[in-house]
């Protein structure tokens, strides 16, 4: 191939945008695990008895356990004694306004586009912003307050609603899980607490946007959205964190409860720190996602966008349970620069009449790998039950590679289960197309790439596919000569 | 406008272009016709700066700067169009979104003001009138799921909205009904003027029956070996590009007596009429003739 096509798979050029640290006073735990630790996370948050309990069972199991070998990523022993669970910025929020969040904290928040102030005047979203492990601000509470919608912190909630929390955490995902999700039960530090109360669509997007910043923390936060009959909510969480040469472990909990004809979209953005061109650094992203569409007629979307982090591990997934129950699974994978993927979907299917579908857009350029693996499982009580499962994987350059494994586990004839995949390139006949028309290489490529992403970005909010587009953009960037 | 000075270009170990000189004053559209494997296409390509065709000898002037520096966006932006002869489908990018990157990105590298949404759709419809296109095609991602006609349509609508200095139309005629031969057709007219050139790379003479070339090559072997008047592309396509083919008209061996072919068998050409006496075989002074008889 020509020069220009060598350079396609040159990332060296390859710039993060979020890679700043802010000067927040921060308070910590000590390094390491122990009971202790978990006991001063829990006394931290000033949490009731039943919580502790709970943490410390999760942890007494996790130290049974072995960490997942079965990914297809490589990468050293994490040193889980070395990190540090549990970091807050210090000026802590009894935040009753915008007006007292840390002027460095804003200041942070302006940087990475996301003011809060402004989003909350202009568009309408009502957003969490979760930094290190703890929620700093909460905007719009009042306004969703009105409409019955509690949206908060989750040690907020813990808090204002025990009982609601007591009932559904660990419903979806049980602290014994696996490895990654039994951690995060026992050393959780916040995350995102939404409940819609039966009837209720509620009025505005809800996002919470997460940032990484103490060096030497993990990032374990929890969100728990609980949608009751007939409600319907739409939720974005966004991701960033500084450049930092260690690795930064990030193994958030993800559960969603969708009641009889509820309706849940979870859109992500996630742009942890990728590593640098050699592939120092960067954040693990080892999540646990799972949605339980528990009552008929009941949805849950998953879109995810997943263009950052070093390595990526997840498959958020659909229980489907009430007869009728639909689960989506869209995505967008990128592996660029060293950065490795494994992540996909999984649809349990257990109601009559459900139905799922996965598409899958896997994007390789560089040296990335990019996994996709899905489940799609129909049980011998999931008659009439459907699937259709799309899963494109695009290379850029020779030194990529993308891989797909996917699992088909059916129980009962009427079952109907679809697969199609496709793997293909960044052709130079249609980057020289587009040249010859005057558009700029690396503009090119971007937009081909977009195009071939569009059936996900299209399931994003409106002004989310925008910055997706643009995030989509920035991680391609030197990805041509 | 355009000047090709003795161009040798290669793909892979194999030249494929063995010296071509062509010259395209300002406001003239010139024809370059051949048989299938001259060299047609690598030119077209040459031209806009495709990667794999690699230029081993000679240079290409364009408004007086050195074309084949520039990077195919660079070209482009400097006017240089090239109608493709398959054009490229690209999934998933709308052809209205397309096609404003494009005249943005051109803008944009011309220091021009960017086209808003509103005047970029006002120009667009006025355009596409002009090529008889549905506005709902103009939704639907770039030639994805294009019949061959709509494609070749798309890529005149394309011309007509880039407004190019140099269009390069490479066999844009092949495989059209009459009536998308006359969209073409009438896109270069449209676009003629005298700042304007084109250059037309065709097969057949058909497209050159709706728009009269000033002045018409022939691409042998790699080589032009003939250029006269718009009439060499009727004799051509009366007689066919047989005799050009055969051993007497490779290059280096006889192309002065290739030339004389044309000047016999026109009979209306006055260059080249003094090899007349140098042709030495018997079968294309034979081919030579007939044609002339039959005119």
């Amino acid at each position: 191939m020509s020069a220009a096509r060598a350079e396609l798979a040159d990332l060296a050029g390859r710039e993060y945008a979020y890679g700043f640290s802010t000067d927040l006073e921060t308070d910590f735990a000590p390094k390491g695990l122990s009971e202790d630790v978990i006991r001063l996370i829990s006394a931290k948050k000033g949490e009731p008895d039943w919580l502790l309990e709970w943490r410390l069972g999760a942890y007494r199991h996790w130290r049974t356990l072995d960490e997942p070998t079965w990914p297809n990523v490589r990468y050293p022993p994490i040193a889980y004694d070395d990190i540090i669970y549990y970091a807050a910025p210090k000026k802590k929020p009894a935040l009753s306004s915008l007006d007292e969040v840390d002027p460095e904290l804003r200041a942070m928040f302006d940087k990475l586009g996301i003011s809060l102030a402004e989003q909350e005047r202009l568009s309408g979203v009502a957003i969490d912003a979760v930094v290190d492990s703890v929620s700093v601000a909460t905007t719009f509470q009042a306004k969703l307050a009105e409409a019955g919608v509690i949206f908060c912190s989750f040690s907020q909630a813990v808090q204002d609603h025990p009982d609601l929390v007591r009932a559904y955490l660990g419903s979806v995902v049980p602290p014994r899980d696996n490895f990654f999700a039994a951690l995060n039960s026992a050393v959780f530090s916040d995350g995102t607490f939404c409940y819609v109360p039966k009837g209720v669509a509620c009025p505005m997007e809800l996002s919470t946007y997460f940032r990484i910043n103490a060096a030497g923390t993990g990032q374990f936060e929890r969100t728990l959205i609980v949608a009751e009959e007939g409600a319907s909510v739409s939720y974005l969480e966004g991701c960033t964190a500084p450049m930092r040469d260690e690795h930064q472990l990030h193994a958030a909990v993800v559960e969603l409860v969708a009641l009889d004809d509820a309706t849940i979209k979870y859109s992500t953005v996630q742009n942890w720190y990728p590593g640098d061109a050699e592939g120092k650094g960067g954040v693990y992203n080892f999540v646990t996602k799972r949605g339980r569409a528990a009552g008929a007629r009941s949805k849950i979307s998953w879109t995810q966008v997943e263009t950052g982090s070093a390595i990526t591990w997840k498959y958020p997934g659909v229980v489907l349970q009430g007869d009728g129950s639909v689960g989506e699974f869209y995505s967008v994978a990128v592996s660029a620069g060293h950065q490795q993927a494994d992540t996909g979907t999984k649809m349990i299917h257990i109601g009559k009449d459900t139905k799922s579908t996965i598409v899958s857009k896997a994007i390789s350029t560089g040296h990335g790998q990019n996994t996709y693996r899905g489940l799609v499982k129909m049980l011998r009580s999931a008659t009439g039950a459907r699937n259709h499962t799309r899963c494109d994987s695009l290379l850029i350059g020779g030194d990529c590679g993308a891989h797909t494994f996917p699992y088909v586990e059916v129980k009962h004839p009427t079952c109907q289960v679809e697969h199609e995949a496709t793997t293909s390139k960044v052709s130079d006949d249609q980057l020289f197309y587009a040249r010859q028309r005057g558009i700029p290489e690396e503009e090119a490529t971007s937009m081909i790439v977009n195009g071939f992403c569009r059936e996900v970005f299209r399931e994003l909010p409106m002004e989310f596919a925008v910055e997706a587009q643009r995030l989509l953009s920035v991680s391609l960037e030197g990805a041509v000569g | 406008m355009l000047l090709i000075d003795d161009l040798h270009a290669s793909i892979g170990d194999s030249e494929i272009l063995h010296g071509v000189s062509l010259e395209v004053p300002d406001g003239e559209i010139h024809a370059v016709m051949g048989p299938n494997g001259s060299g047609k296409s690598t030119l077209a390509h040459v031209l806009a700066g495709r990667d794999p065709y690699e230029v081993t000898g000679g240079r290409v002037i364009y408004d007086g700067v050195d074309l084949l520096a520039m990077a195919p966006e660079e070209r482009a932006a400097a006017g240089v169009f090239l109608a493709f002869q398959q054009p490229v489908e690209i999934p998933g990018v709308p052809t209205m979104y397309f096609l404003r990157t494009a005249l943005n990105a051109q803008r944009r590298a011309r220091g021009e003001e960017e086209l808003g949404p509103v005047e970029f759709l006002a120009l667009v419809d006025t355009k596409r009138r002009l090529v008889d296109m549905e506005r709902a095609l103009l939704d639907r991602a770039v030639n994805d799921g294009f019949s061959g006609g709509e494609r070749k349509r798309n890529e005149i609508l394309q011309m007509l909205i880039l407004e190019p200095r140099l269009a390069v139309l490479d066999e844009t005629d092949s495989g059209l009904d009459i009536d998308a031969l006359r969209v073409v057709a009438d896109g270069v007219t449209t676009l003629r003027g005298p700042d304007r050139s084109a250059l037309l790379i065709t097969h057949h003479q058909r497209l050159l029956e709706h728009l009269v070339p000033d002045r018409v090559h022939v691409l042998a072997g790699g080589r032009i070996v003939r250029s006269g008047g718009p009439d060499l592309a009727v004799e051509l396509e009366a007689h066919g590009y047989a005799t050009l083919d055969s051993p007497a008209v490779e290059p280096r061996t006889a192309s002065a007596g290739t030339a004389s072919i044309g000047t016999i068998s026109t009979g209306t050409i006055s260059t080249g009429t003094i090899s007349t006496g140098t042709i030495s075989t018997g079968t294309i002074s034979t081919g030579t003739i007939s044609t002339g008889t039959a005119r």
